[in-house]
């Protein structure tokens, strides 16, 4: 029998991430789990084990690979499989990968669209999910400040911010037409704090990469990239430097930039964090182009 | 930026990890408008806790140069306007949630518009709040809007209300204005059940007493509004009402475990508990209380746990565990406050979906008692519609009884939603006031002989033949040529049209949506009884909706409902004008003329389709008659 301490604002939000993961499992035919291997599915994952426990999880997991993600996520995604006893689809965009469609010949504009938003596209029409979860979180960006838990799509996939239906204590409307969708978010009040806080108190596993270590990488647009594997073309007098890094969140690896930082520990990170002066979003390269760019990118699709 | 803020946002800065492990969460509600510098003290709260980092103020100082309106200055309310189209028109139009934190707590603030059209909104961010700010301009004192933001968070069921008195700067920051609004404010909130009411002097453009004590109000000697918001004990009621736990989930990994998953929506419950299913009445006792990271002893509000029980008895979701001492009610009529939310309006007797807890099923509002207007909660004329943002109290009636309690006594348990059947959206936020229980004295008289032997005594499939289409289609033509038909051929028949109802059974209706609602409810009950009678039921009227058309087919048994799709184009119909009709609409002497300044909606799929331009009646007929023979 374990002493509870149900009042902290972590137990809070757990126990609401549950309630919504069961809700999807209970009023959907279809649905799937977006892992991205990230600190966020991380949460999101244990939720889901903790909201069916002892059944399996009830639905499988779907990784959109876009082919440039971080060999150390791959491994760590494979041995999550096996230790949890997870069904997972993967899924790439083979047109795209095909064409060789690259951040770097295509820019990272195109390649972010074929790779990740049609690719997801592409497997939730395949395989006729109803319903999609993403570990999104409403303090992530001004424009998912006002995204429901549950996020209505078009039979195109596509979002419309004038057509969301209000979200009333925490009866959730599930009805939806054949061919739309629903995405849900069920870390939508969880912040990067709590995150973190909820990783440090449950022990939950989460890709090397976050903790800082010797990597091989170059500085591009005032950010350091790490040289992951041979595929990324060098400029012209670029030459790999060891330096002691980690990421902040976590993607393609030509994309995401990492902070220099000696935090090795998840205590040192969340001691970082407190005083850190820049949110984690500033490592994604999509974000940048404008204000509004998260927002027009989910109406076309991407999560 | 000024120097107060600097130190605040130090004051904010330490929290190392183990003291931030132990705080709480307080969900709180803003309600104002852009003009009462709403947004700018949210910003302020989320700037001086630290919670906009440095890039965010980068992209800040860009937009305010482009939109701003605080001059040279930052302006912090650029921070909050998430979506381009309302960035760009200066108005915040929806609920958004912003998050940030102290040392003593995590606050999730619902950040809701006030103007008059946006009662939807409120009314949804209410829905999960301890706490409600209230913006009050104290140049303006209050206003009409006050008063509506103090009834909906009263409504939904809000306890405690900080009146934020802002613009405290350009009334040189006087007390004698600010107790005015306080006295004004407490007078007439008297008539709302608030457990408290604070109110705050402040200027949040310049931070005086959002996060630190201002020393331009030497006056009021009460806290900053952050440390009221950090101090303040909204602990709800939930753990010390009856249990009451809605199955979620029936949780079966194999054969030797059954759990049934879900939130305790309140009170708190043992293992050994007694426990009561409430539709049913069969009763049991928790075996265990389970989860991943081991049994627990009990389970309280907002707990989401699996439950063991010690016998094997019927449960599914939907279903409400409580204990067997406190019981709650299980009815099929109630009577409820509905806010309507939606575009399309709400009307009497039509079906919709209800969603409570996590039972649905399918909801009529049976009669709508009154209005209220959110302006001064004063009661209104009542009528059969509910237009987007109205409150109406009403009486709904379900297909089958569900389990709950007052919203009064649970927010959890008699809370609902609404949702269209055809659009899918959610149309309502219900309250129940209170069970009716006259659904227990109904119970069905049992008859020896039923619809089966009276159709066979007949000889026939008893079915309706449901025409529609506009008015001088040739319903009535073609469904009396059908008739006729079948007569003939030795079948029994009965045709129900305008003539043979309008004038009898529905004299009492008119022509507005809502009568057409009734008038095709009233006959699809008459061809039911028909039907049971072992009738074949002819109707023909134009029913123009879709709803009721599916509502009429619903009443009925599978396959013993044809819809006859009578289609001629609105010219046609016009030119031929039988009875006049089309000019008298034309010259507006008949209001609510379908196909005129009434829709038709046509149907999609109809068992039978006939279309006039191609044939003429009494080959249509001929068509009806093959289509059934070949059933």
């Amino acid at each position: 029998m374990k002493e509870k301490s149900l009042r902290t604002h972590l137990k809070a939000l757990e126990h609401e991430s549950i309630h919504i993961i069961r809700e999807v499992a209970s009023e959907f035919k279809n649905p799937v789990m977006l892992y991205s291997i990230g600190k966020d599915s991380a949460v999101m994952l244990h939720l889901a084990r903790k909201a069916f426990y002892p059944s399996r999880l009830p639905f499988p997991l779907m990784h959109v690979d876009t082919t440039w993600k971080f060999r150390e996520m791959i491994t760590f995604r494979d041995r999550m499989v096996k230790e949890y006893d997870l069904d997972l689809i993967v899924h790439t965009n083979e047109e795209g990968r095909a064409n060789n469609v690259n951040p770097f010949t295509h820019g990272s504009s195109l390649y972010t669209q074929i790779m990740k938003t049609d690719a997801l596209k592409q497997a939730l029409t395949a395989h006729k999910f109803d319903a999609a979860f993403g570990g999104a979180r409403r303090d992530e960006e001004k424009s998912r400040a006002k995204e429901r838990i549950f996020s209505f799509r078009t039979e195109n996939h596509s979002w419309d911010p004038k057509n969301q239906r209000p979200e009333l204590w925490n009866i959730f409307n599930t009805r939806i037409k054949p061919g739309e969708s629903i995405r849900v978010f069920p870390l939508s009040n969880w912040t990067e704090q709590d995150i973190w806080q909820y990783i440090m108190l449950e022990n939950i596993p989460i890709v090397p990469l976050y903790f800082a270590k010797e990597r091989p990488v170059v500085k591009r647009d005032g950010t350091w990239i790490m040289v992951d594997d041979d595929r990324l073309p060098l400029n012209e007098g670029e030459v790999p430097e060891m330096k002691m890094v980690r990421f902040r969140t976590l993607g393609c690896y030509p994309l995401t930039g990492a902070v220099e930082s000696s935090a090795s520990t998840l205590e040192e990170i969340f001691e970082e964090m407190l005083i850190a002066r820049t949110s984690e979003r500033e490592g994604r390269m999509i974000d940048h182009d404008d204000t509004a760019s998260m927002e027009k990118k989910k109406r076309e699709g991407y999560f | 930026m000024s120097e107060q803020m600097m130190t605040a946002s130090g004051a904010l800065d330490g929290g190392k990890f183990a003291r931030q492990e132990s705080r709480d969460i307080l969900r709180f509600l803003t309600c104002g408008s852009v003009d009462d510098g709403k947004s700018t003290l949210i910003g302020r709260l989320l700037y001086d806790s630290k919670t906009i980092f440095e890039d965010q103020m980068r992209s800040l100082e860009a937009v305010s140069k482009k939109h701003g309106t605080t001059g040279d200055d930052i302006d912090l309310a650029l921070l909050l306007d998430g979506l381009q189209a309302e960035q760009e028109q200066g108005i915040t139009i929806d609920v958004a949630y912003r998050f940030f934190a102290s040392d003593k707590r995590k606050f999730v603030v619902a950040d809701t518009p006030g103007h008059e059209q946006y009662t939807r909104n409120m009314a949804t961010g209410a829905s999960n709040c301890d706490l409600a700010v209230i913006l009050i301009d104290a140049r303006k004192g209050v206003l009409t809007q006050t008063r509506r933001h103090s009834f909906i968070n009263s409504l939904i069921g809000v306890r405690h209300v900080v009146l934020a008195i802002n613009k405290m700067d350009l009334m040189d920051f006087s007390q004698e204005v600010f107790d005015k609004i306080v006295d004004d404010y407490k007078a007439f909130a008297q008539g709302f059940e608030f457990e408290s009411i604070m109110a705050v002097p402040l200027s949040a453009r310049y931070g005086d007493n959002v996060v630190v004590k201002s020393d331009k109000t030497p006056w009021y000697d009460g806290p900053s509004l952050l440390s009221y918001l950090e101090d303040i004990d909204v602990e709800s009621a939930d753990r010390s009402l009856p249990f009451r736990f809605p199955v979620q989930w029936v949780n079966r990994p194999n054969l030797n475990f059954r759990g049934f998953s879900g939130t305790v929506a309140s009170g708190i419950a043992h293992v050994g508990d007694e426990v009561v299913v409430a539709k049913s009445g069969k009763t049991s006792r928790i075996k265990s209380i389970v989860t991943m990271d081991g049994d627990l002893p009990e389970a309280e509000a907002g707990e989401a746990v699996t439950i063991t029980l010690e016998d094997e008895i019927d449960i599914s979701r939907g279903d409400l565990l409580a204990l067997t001492q406190h019981r709650p009610q299980v009815t099929d009529q109630i009577s409820a406050h509905i806010i309507w939310m939606d575009n399309s309006r709400m009307m009497v007797g039509r079906p919709y979906i209800i969603k409570m807890g996590t039972q649905q099923v399918q909801a009529t509002v049976t009669d709508l008692k009154h209005k209220i207007d959110v302006n001064d909660a004063t009661h209104k004329d009542a009528g059969k519609t509910l237009e987007l943002n109205e409150i109406g109290f009403c009486n709904l009636s379900f297909a089958q009884p569900l389990a709950m309690d007052t919203y009064e006594e649970n927010r959890k348990t008699g809370s609902f939603i609404l949702i269209d059947r055809f659009s899918n959206q959610t149309v309502a936020a219900g309250l129940v006031w209170f069970g009716l229980r006259r659904a227990e004295n109904i119970h069905w008289q049992a008859v020896d002989i039923d619809k089966k032997a009276r159709a066979a005594q007949k000889g026939q499939t008893p079915k309706v033949l449901w025409f529609t289409g506009l008015s001088g289609s040739g319903k009535s033509t073609i469904a009396n040529l059908v008739e006729k038909k079948l007569h003939g051929e030795g079948h029994h028949t009965y045709l129900l049209d305008g003539d043979n109802v309008r004038h009898g059974l529905n004299r009492d209706l008119g022509f507005t949506d809502v009568d057409r609602v009734e008038n095709i409810r009233r006959i699809g009950e008459v061809a039911k009884l028909m039907v049971d009678a072992g009738l074949i039921v002819l109707t023909a009227f134009i029913s123009p909706y879709v709803a009721e058309r599916r509502m009429v087919r619903e009443m009925l048994e599978d396959g013993e409902f044809f819809e006859v799709y009578v289609d001629t184009p609105l010219e046609v119909c016009e030119a031929r004008d039988v009875k006049g009709l089309y000019a008298k609409a034309r010259e507006g002497k008949i209001k609510n003329f379908t196909g005129i300044d009434s829709p038709y909606e046509a149907p999609v799929q109809p068992e039978i389709y006939v279309n006039t331009a191609e044939m003429s009646a009494e080959a249509a007929a001929d068509l009806i008659i093959a289509a059934l023979e070949k059933e």
